[in-house]
């Protein structure tokens, strides 16, 4: 049989996400939730079975998760599973490092964000439909790159949005960087950074990439690429599943929102999507 | 094995020679490790034969700056001699080419890592001028490709040497990657390292969690329960598919199939799924832990049955086509020839190996969890050595993998256990060996720990020990060969950086 039948067997397999909620990003296991309560005297120190020192407990005494820091081992949830959940949905991505700390703090500046958020909206506006990526490993184990590289299969598509990974720095609009940081990296990935044509817009994908992850600390790595390159847009994950990292894309082209920032149950996961997802089916 | 090692030769002269006859006796160099005791520098050489992997030590006092060199004898230590070289400042003396491989420093007397050392260093940020860019020859020129690839590639530096069209040379450069593994390790419990060294190479999670917990359960003497055993073997196999759909991927992409691309794309991301919905990680993270694994399967084996039936008959439709495609078999049919001669004496790993007429399998040789009680089917021999006959490989093993699951399934569905999942760990000091075959090939960790905590932790992957034969397969290639035979090794650099 030619390839061209075999290619029409199936049907459609790709995803309408954003447009539509996809069933497997929302029952996925995107990160870890605090659990919000009143800490009791019998919380013991919990902080202490995270291998990644993800766990801290605040100056307010509440028990905070730098899912920047988490590699979603689940080991919290299996000792403690009163005070930590795994939280359901692939909308994980943020645009300030400091809001990847979950459950956010009530007097994080919505003020900064906001100004970031216009900062970026400036950078992007011009590209609309014809959004060009260009990947640099910085250090990952090479599962990222096999996340990324989903991507571009038909369950995705990423081709559909407009979007398009690209061999030239020249034509890259967006730099997507993934690995701890290794510093035989450093070099090569600022002058590809130099090379792409101004405003860039950077995304880290991963833990590794945002803090280095179980890797740091390390002689050889920065403890993620921030220390390297400002970073716009941080996709937590280890590695983050390809529908994080489209959530992450398109955060940074404000087609999308940053999902429920408080962290949503179950039941709220099939409500709640943010506005700027639904007008893709339609544009 | 011994708390200590103790065996072995006097001298490195003597470790030497004693190396270079059991190779030359069909013994299977697999691997050169040093590590750093109070006493001194350990250097142990890893030899596999009747069934078990036999490490010879020899201990150079403290002070030590440099060894008698195996590769001139052993030609398999090659880069194994490089990264000693740049991990502990040891010279190994008698080498051909001891050019920095991992850790190329401008400052030669920089405080190196020095695994097995306590403490982490400063920072050491490699130097790329460090290392020599030696082309002579009339009309000879570089291209180098790398570090940063042309496409969503892990980054590794190719500089292809060529007066045109041929390579007759190519010089491969690791340390963009290079991530201080052995270092991290150091201090860790081992229940926290299994979580590292599941991100050693990252595509082959399972075989590195197996190959540590092996080690540790080795020196713990703990026995993996039944279950357990068989939910290794089902992530192990589903790894295995899952890295063999990846080659065909990258092979079809390479020869411009979009459809074959697209379609095995497919395939690839509904097996991660079936990872995933079974564990919760795409990668089988998580799963294994020193004495068993977390927990068992989310999915029931019925399930289970249903998705992989749907799986096999797809994929197999899609090889068949593949391997029936003539414009495809033209670019893989005599590219890359690795030989028969060579895969032995170096060693060759995994599949690459076998597509030499080597076959190194741990599966095998040293079975462990549940493989000595499954039925593996056997594989029609291959040795053209070419990027075709290991793509052959890979598919053989596909349906070796398919089989193994059923019978993992099969068995956990008729006697599921009494939901032990894993057996208690009590960690004596000590030194030990573990291994698993990893899609690249035989995965070995020496690991040694001390009052509960890893010091010293070697993860030797297939991809190191098979990167370097990248060197020997370009005979009458081409450059429009390269991405080929690249994808045909189906390596990972992290796991040959480290």
């Amino acid at each position: 049989m030619p390839w061209v039948l075999r290619g029409l067997r199936e049907g459609v397999v790709t995803t309408r996400y954003p447009a539509r909620p996809d069933p497997e990003a929302d029952a996925w296991p995107g990160g870890i939730d605090v659990v919000e309560r009143e800490s009791t005297a019998s919380d013991g120190e919990p902080e202490n079975v995270c291998p990644t020192a993800a766990i801290s407990r605040g100056d307010d005494g509440r028990l905070r998760l730098d899912r920047g820091r988490c590699v979603l081992c689940g080991r919290c949830v299996q000792a403690r599973p009163d005070l930590f959940s795994v939280h359901r949905g692939t909308e994980t991505a943020r645009l300030s490092r400091r809001t990847l700390v979950v459950p956010e703090s009530p007097d994080d500046d919505d003020e900064e964000l906001g100004r970031l958020r216009e900062d970026l909206g400036r950078r992007v506006r011009a590209l609309r439909r014809s959004v060009h990526i260009r990947h640099v490993d910085a250090g990952s184990d090479g599962s990222d790159e096999w996340e990324v590289l989903a991507l571009g299969n038909p369950v995705y598509d990423i081709h559909r949005l407009g979007i398009f990974f690209t061999a030239s720095p020249r034509h890259a609009d967006v730099l997507l960087v993934t690995g701890a940081g290794s510093l035989g990296m450093a070099e090569p990935l600022a002058r590809t950074r130099e090379a792409m044509p101004q405003p860039t817009v950077v995304i880290a994908a991963g833990t590794d990439a945002i803090s280095g992850g179980l890797v740091s600390p390390s002689y050889a790595t920065a403890d993620g690429v921030g220390r390297m390159l400002p970073v716009d847009v941080w996709v937590p994950g280890s590695p983050p599943s390809p529908f994080s990292l489209l959530h992450g894309i398109l955060l940074a082209l404000g087609r999308i929102g940053e999902g429920d920032r408080r962290g949503r149950t179950d039941e709220a996961d099939r409500r709640g999507r943010t506005g700027g997802g639904r007008q893709e089916g339609r544009a | 094995m011994s708390a200590e090692p103790v065996t072995g030769a006097a001298t490195a002269e003597t470790l030497r020679d004693e190396v270079a006859a059991r190779v030359r006796d069909g013994q299977r160099f697999a691997g050169l490790s040093a590590g750093l005791t109070p006493d001194g520098v350990d250097l142990t050489a890893l030899l596999a034969h009747d069934g078990t992997v036999e490490p010879l030590d020899v201990r150079l006092p403290p002070m030590a700056t440099r060894f008698a060199s195996l590769t001139p004898l052993v030609p398999a230590a090659f880069w194994y001699e490089r990264a000693i070289r740049d991990l502990f400042g040891l010279e190994p003396y008698g080498h051909p080419r001891p050019d920095p491989l991992l850790l190329p420093l401008e400052d030669p007397s920089a405080p190196l890592p020095r695994p097995g050392k306590p403490g982490m260093p400063d920072d050491l940020p490699p130097d790329e001028f460090a290392l020599p860019r030696v082309v002579t020859g009339p009309g000879l020129f570089t291209i180098p490709h790398g570090p940063v690839r042309s496409g969503v590639f892990e980054s590794v530096e190719y500089l292809v040497e060529t007066p045109g069209e041929d390579i007759p040379r190519l010089q491969i450069r690791l340390f963009g990657k290079h991530r201080g593994i052995e270092k991290r390790f150091e201090g860790m419990t081992p229940y926290d390292a299994v979580l590292l060294a599941e991100r050693v190479e990252g595509i082959a999670s399972v075989a590195h969690a197996l190959a540590f917990a092996h080690a540790v359960e080795r020196l713990a003497g703990a026995a993996v329960p039944r279950p357990a055993a068989l939910v290794r073997v089902l992530h192990a196999e589903l790894e295995r598919v899952a890295n063999h759909l990846d080659v065909a991927l990258k092979l079809s992409d390479a020869a411009g199939l979009a459809v074959a691309t697209a379609r095995f794309g497919t395939h690839k991301e509904r097996v991660l799924r079936l990872v995933g919905a079974l564990c919760g990680s795409r990668f089988g993270r998580g799963v294994v832990v020193p004495g068993g694994v977390t927990a068992m399967p989310r999915l029931a084996p019925i399930e289970i049955l249903d998705r992989l039936d749907r799986l096999q008959a797809a994929v197999e439709g899609d090889a068949r086509a593949l391997m029936a495609t003539p414009s495809f078999l033209d670019r893989l049919r005599g590219t890359g020839r690795l030989d028969g001669a060579l895969a032995r004496s170096h060693g060759a790993l995994g599949p690459v190996g076998r597509a030499s007429g080597f076959h190194a399998d741990a599966r095998v040789e040293r079975p462990y969890d549940a493989y000595p009680h499954l039925a593996m089917t056997p594989l029609p021999p291959r040795a053209a050595g070419d990027a075709m006959d290991r793509l052959k490989v890979r598919w053989d093993e596909v349906g070796q993998s398919f089989h193994l699951i059923r019978q993992v399934v099969q068995e956990l569905r008729e006697s599921p256990g009494d939901g032990t999942c894993a057996a208690p760990v009590h960690v004596e000091d000590g030194r030990a060996l573990g291994w698993a075959e990893a899609p690249q090939g035989e995965v070995l960790y020496l690991l040694r720990v001390r009052q509960g905590r890893v010091t010293r932790c070697d993860p030797r992957s297939a991809s190191f020990h098979n990167l370097v034969l990248l060197h020997e397969v370009f005979n009458g290639d081409i450059l429009t060969d390269f991405p080929f035979i690249e994808a045909s090794f189906g390596l990972s650099v992290a796991g040959a950086a480290r």
